[in-house]
């Protein structure tokens, strides 16, 4: 959270980068055709504006000084068809910009999730997903604006500048340099304001980011304030704080009480230039009224466009810098090793080898495995038990690819695993987390994790043997019941259940299971203690174990201390040798037992 | 409305200034209008015979008149919206010393991004009402009626058919605005689901991988941003209407003057002048009239913002002093006990503390251990009333304690609360926070007996150095022993130490605590702690279970009792056995 307040995020950079730009002008090549048909519509469209005042010179000259009604009646309703067509294009053209942004956006969306889909779990420790998250969306969005308004108006805008000084220099062109003497002013005056605004509201900003950095700190520390009974004291900080944005507010305020009066003026001196110059040429009959009339009108038209075209400013800047932080993201390739030409296993027996595995999770760290060797038979289920930080969880880790273990081997049926797709390895690898990940859908596709091959039939057979069906059942929508944010409304033992039951339903050959430390009330522990006998039977398992009843079923037990193999055995061998699990045990499992018994 | 009432201090607070944008709004409406007045002259003029000095003249009106016009145009703003601003400051001070004050529940209640959105988004949504609401609407109040009236002694007929399109404007504005507001929250609603989706799928990771559900993820993720570009594109369709609506509207006014008017011209009834004037004051009835929507809808935002902002000045500041209180009563010995008391967190909970009763002595520490949830973190809260029991007294010297002044009674305590709170600033400003003006001899003192002094000297830039996000990030251990040398900087009567070891290494916990003996000498000390290490320190040990003392002696006399302390007694020197281990 503090993170969306930092100040850093604020100091924007340059507007324009050309090699940024090139990169994003590539995502709009799958929609050039409609960029392409935006351009030339905005050019036509941009037309018909400064038309109508052209048609209403012509009402007044041609129609209403020699009294034709038929003729006015014929030139209103022309306007008023050019009014028409230029409102349904409009409203296309907007539709149209929109949907270019929304569409290129997707892409690049799609593109930056697919590729942290790739990435390695070591990224995942660098990188906070909080601010993966920002990248994903925030960062993003801030482009729609640019791919959109920014790209396709900017024509746009140029257009109607264009067609309006095309019009006013046919109608006439001595009164158009009359009248374009006050355009400067405005130009100038237009892009001073809108830099001055940008700066003032980004000042604003600023202290909005200060107020709310101040208050979520000073929300978390309320119990300290009160204790030391600053209240005052804080209060005047807040009030600081809180007038400087008062003050960035009053500088945003002069800025707009200034431009927009000044813009009233700029205009007014057009029309008193063309009161002035065109009434003397009216006078002696070298111009009509209509176009003093007409040219009154395009005094009006040219404010928009040039206003627009500065706060394209702003857009630029925002996107270069958004697009600079989505790049680095998508150009960082953190990924483990995979092999060019995967070897394939069918179906494997289950045997699993560690030979000499070591890892350290930081470069020159202390070692999380150490020279781990281990071979488990197929079918059979070892208990990894030792104190915290001894590396079982690492173990699993290292099977699973999740890191690239620094020295030794592991074999799947004798098959070096370094030959294997981290993909075609993980096939065979079931995994019951800790920590269990539960996903917005439904309980189904928690299960399922959305793999089309799990039958319904496998996916309740699945819950059923562990026992999870029987809770399901009495959702109001069983199996379809959504599941919230990070399944708020199930409990940890539920949770559980669904883990357990997506390994089971996913059949894998190999299960490499993390129990939970944390025990539940009896009534669930008793569940998932069947559920777990359920999921090992008949496959190999390496278990990182906490419950005494496992770590008795287990075939055998490995006694892990600081990353190396310490003790191995079975529950009475161990016990005897009154070495390191003999502590653990009465240090962890001795309660278990009594409490069982 | 009836919400927004309640801004009625405020707005007095400001009657001159805002009184003067009033009339400031009449004087600028008053100007403007007078410019296509002119320029009507000048066509008419033009069309029968005019002088070079007459058309100079009226170029100088027009001129004149937007000039004086703006003047007081920029006088509005700097009236009418700067006071906008400053009720927003002082509505926001208000909210905020107001949040300041409420009991610590209030905190644990609502979110943190709930608190800030009441003092940023809501004070916005107010402030929109104070300022540009009722700038807008009384300047197109204004300006509706100068100008109308002008164009109606033009030409009555032509000035009706004119603004008959006009209310539709001002209701269109406010039926679309209406109409995206409620698609832009589904748009909302759809980015962040898409926002919720990619926070589980990264913090979700290592799942994904495992069941090789990259691909499918994939899939979900594009469906999801198709469906956000969907309530995208349903919010297009009407917010490209605006725009369209906006020129077709104001156009059509336009339009129907020169058809009406130019019919008139012909028959003799008008002057092109009087038609190009008609024109031009249509021309500034647009905008107002859009605002005019516009100000219906900031209304309706002020009213639901003001709406919650009320809520939390309902919030009571349950903890204040009272009747009870003797202004002169300060705590001197420091003998604190707790008779029959009772604490729930909430109405229907359960309660964390039963009728629970214990006499700590002055000049003792006592090592309050348990569970966790046993009720310790709430047993001490009581102490500087962080929290009040529903039944029974806390009482410190034999008086309860809320016959103290708060000022004096926390005053007395010096508390290193769980969490080690630490403010982004830098080491002394921190440990010396009691302090208005930091002592650094007082701080150092502190630091030492925290052994925190060290780490310091370690910093770059010492005591100066700066702390939490833009500064350097402590470890557990550090920000635990900051937070005790802030808690000793006041020389506490009684001090207080929740859980304030659990990451310092036990080697720096007894010098901690060597120097603590010494320094609390003849003060009372309640130490919550998870080591027995730390207990045994204690002149006795209390032992909390399910909210009333289940074990209560010396560490000698818990060993011999063999009950829960004993228990964990065993397991420590066990854990101990097995870290030391090879």
């Amino acid at each position: 959270m503090a993170k969306d307040f930092n100040v850093d995020q604020e100091a924007l950079g340059k507007a324009y980068d050309g090699r940024l730009m090139r990169r994003l002008l590539k995502y709009l090549k799958p929609y050039r055709k409609y960029v392409v048909l935006a351009i030339l519509l905005h050019l036509f469209t941009a037309s018909l504006g400064p038309l109508r005042p052209y048609l209403t010179k012509i009402a007044v000259d041609d129609h209403i000084a020699t009294k034709d009604y038929g003729g006015l009646a014929e030139i209103v309703a022309l306007i008023f068809g050019a009014l028409f067509l230029q409102a349904i294009i409009q409203y296309v053209l907007m539709y149209l910009t929109q949907w270019i942004g929304q569409k290129t956006i997707l892409d690049l969306r799609k593109e930056i999730f697919a590729h942290v889909q790739r990435l390695a779990a070591s990224f995942f420790d660098k990188t906070p997903v909080g601010r993966l998250v920002t990248r994903t969306t925030n960062d993003v969005e801030a482009l729609n604006q640019m791919f959109g308004a920014g790209v396709v108006t900017a024509f746009s805008d140029v257009f109607i500048v264009g067609w309006i000084l095309a019009f006013m220099f046919y109608t006439d062109v001595e009164l158009s340099f009359v009248t374009l003497a006050a355009l400067p002013l405005l130009v100038y005056g237009t892009f001073v304001f809108k830099k001055k605004a940008r700066e003032a509201y980004r000042d604003v900003r600023l202290h909005l980011a200060r107020l709310n950095a101040y208050m979520q700190e000073h929300v978390a520390g309320a119990a300290i304030v009160q204790l030391f009974g600053k209240e005052r004291r804080e209060a005047k900080r807040y009030a600081n704080i809180n007038a400087d944005h008062r003050q960035a507010n009053y500088d945003s305020i002069l800025y707009h009480a200034v431009f927009f009066p000044f813009v009233e003026l700029v205009s007014a001196l057009a029309l008193a230039l063309i009161v002035w110059h065109g009434g003397g040429l009216a006078k002696n009959d070298v111009l009509t009224l209509g176009v003093l009339f007409a040219f009154i009108q395009y005094v009006e038209m040219f404010f928009r466009p040039i206003r627009d075209l500065a706060e394209k400013y702003n857009i630029m800047q925002t996107a270069m810098a958004s697009s600079e932080r989505v790049f680095k993201l998508l150009d960082d390739e953190t990924v483990v090793r995979n092999p060019e030409r995967s070897a394939a296993i069918e179906r494997a027996r289950g045997e699993v080898e560690f030979q000499h595995v070591s890892l350290s999770y930081l470069k020159d760290g202390k070692h999380a495995l150490r020279d781990f060797s281990l071979k488990i038979a197929p079918g059979e289920t070892v208990a990894l038990v030792g104190h915290t930080g001894a590396g079982k969880s690492t173990v699993i880790n290292v099977l699973l690819r999740f890191y690239d273990h620094d020295e030794g081997r592991i074999f799947i049926d004798g098959t070096d695993a370094a030959a294997l797709d981290e993909r075609e390895l993980r096939r065979h690898i079931g995994v019951a987390p800790q920590d269990v990940s539960l996903f917005q859908g439904t309980i189904r596709s928690n299960i399922t994790m959305n793999n089309p091959d799990i039958s319904e039939e496998r996916m309740i057979e699945a819950a059923k043997a562990t026992g999870a069906h029987e809770f399901i059942e009495r959702l109001p929508n069983g199996y379809d019941e959504t599941v919230a944010e990070r399944g708020a409304t199930l409990s940890v033992g539920q949770k559980q259940l669904i883990s357990f039951a997506r390994a089971l339903a996913h059949d894998p050959e190999i299960i490499a299971l993390d129990e939970a430390t944390s025990s539940v009330d009896a009534e669930t522990e008793g569940k998932a203690q069947a559920a777990v006998e359920k999921l090992l039977e008949g496959r190999t398992s390496i278990v990182v174990a906490h419950r005494l009843s496992t770590i008795q079923s287990a075939d055998r037990i490995v006694v892990m201390h600081k990353g190396r193999v310490r003790e191995i055995g079975s529950h009475q061998e161990l016990l005897a040798q009154k070495g390191i699990y003999h502590r653990l045990y009465r240090l962890q499992y001795k309660d278990q037992a009594i409490d069982a018994s | 409305m009836q919400n927004l009432r309640a801004l009625k201090p405020y707005f007095k607070r400001y009657r001159g200034t805002l009184l003067a944008g009033v009339v400031y709004i009449l004087l600028s409406n008053g100007f403007t209008v007078y410019m296509p007045l002119a320029i009507r002259d000048a066509f008419n003029e033009l069309q029968t015979e005019i002088t070079d000095e007459a058309i100079l003249r009226y170029a100088l009106i027009i001129v004149g008149a937007a000039a004086l016009g703006g003047f007081f145009r920029y006088h509005i703003r700097q009236t009418i919206i700067r006071v906008s601003r400053k009720i927003e400051y002082d509505l926001r001070q208000d909210l905020w010393e107001h949040i300041q004050r409420l009991p610590l529940r209030f905190f644990n209640v609502n979110s943190v991004g709930d608190i800030m959105a009441r003092c940023t988004n809501d004070v916005s949504a107010v402030r929109m009402f104070v300022g540009p609401a009722v700038m807008y609407s009384l300047d197109t109040l204004a300006r509706l009626a100068i100008v109308v009236a002008i164009m109606i002694s033009i030409d009555a007929a032509v000035t009706l058919y004119a603004l008959l399109p006009l209310p539709i404007l001002s209701y269109a504005v406010y039926a679309v605005g209406r109409r995206m507001h409620k698609r832009y929250t589904a748009v909302q609603d759809k980015f962040s689901e898409l926002s919720t989706k990619a926070q589980e799928n990264y913090a979700g990771m290592k799942t994904v991988k495992s069941y090789l559900a990259e691909d499918r993820e994939i899939d979900e993720f594009s469906r999801l941003g198709e469906e956000y570009l969907r309530k995208n594109m349903r919010l297009a369709r009407i917010q490209a209407l605006f725009f369209p609506f906006l020129l077709l509207t104001s156009g059509v006014s336009i339009v129907v003057v020169v058809w009406a008017g130019g019919a008139n011209v012909i028959s003799g009834d008008l002057m092109i002048g009087d038609l190009t004037a008609l024109t031009v004051y249509v021309g500034l009835l647009v905008w107002p009239v859009i605002a005019l929507g516009w100000v219906v809808h900031i209304v309706q935002q002020g009213e639901a913002g003001m709406k919650r902002i009320l809520r939390v000045f309902n919030e009571p500041i349950a903890i204040a002093d009272d009747e009870k209180v003797d202004p002169t009563l300060t705590p001197t010995r420091g003998e604190i006990e707790f008779r029959d008391v009772t604490f729930k967190h909430s109405e229907n909970a359960p309660p964390t503390l039963k009728n629970l009763s214990l006499a700590i002595p002055a000049g003792s520490t006592v090592a309050i251990m348990g569970k966790t949830g046993a009720g310790k973190s709430t047993l001490l809260d009581l102490i500087p009333r962080f929290a009040e029991p529903n039944e029974g007294a806390v009482l410190i010297d034999g008086r309860d304690v809320r016959e103290y002044p708060l000022r004096a009674l926390r005053g007395a305590v010096g508390f290193a609360r769980q969490e080690a709170f630490l403010f982004s600033a830098n080491v002394e400003t921190n440990v010396a926070y009691a302090l208005d003006e930091p002592d650094r001899e007082r701080v150092e003192r502190a630091a030492e007996i925290a052994q925190f002094a060290p780490d310091v000297a370690d910093m770059t830039d010492g005591y100066r150095t700066m702390i939490g996000e833009r500064g350097v990030t402590l470890s557990g251990g550090q920000k635990q022993r900051a937070a005790i040398a802030r808690a000793l900087l006041v020389d506490p009567l009684i001090l207080l130490l929740d859980d304030s070891f659990s990451a310092v290494d036990t080697g720096t916990e007894e010098e901690i605590l060597k120097g603590l003996r010494r320094f609390m000498k003849d003060r009372t000390s309640v130490i919550v702690c998870h080591r027995v290490s730390t207990a045994k320190e204690a002149d006795f040990v209390v032992v909390i279970e399910d909210g009333k003392v289940a074990e209560r002696g010396t560490h000698d006399e818990l060993i011999a009792r063999d009950g829960w302390y004993a228990e964990i007694n065993r397991r420590q020197t066990l854990e101990k056995e097995i870290e030391e281990l090879d």
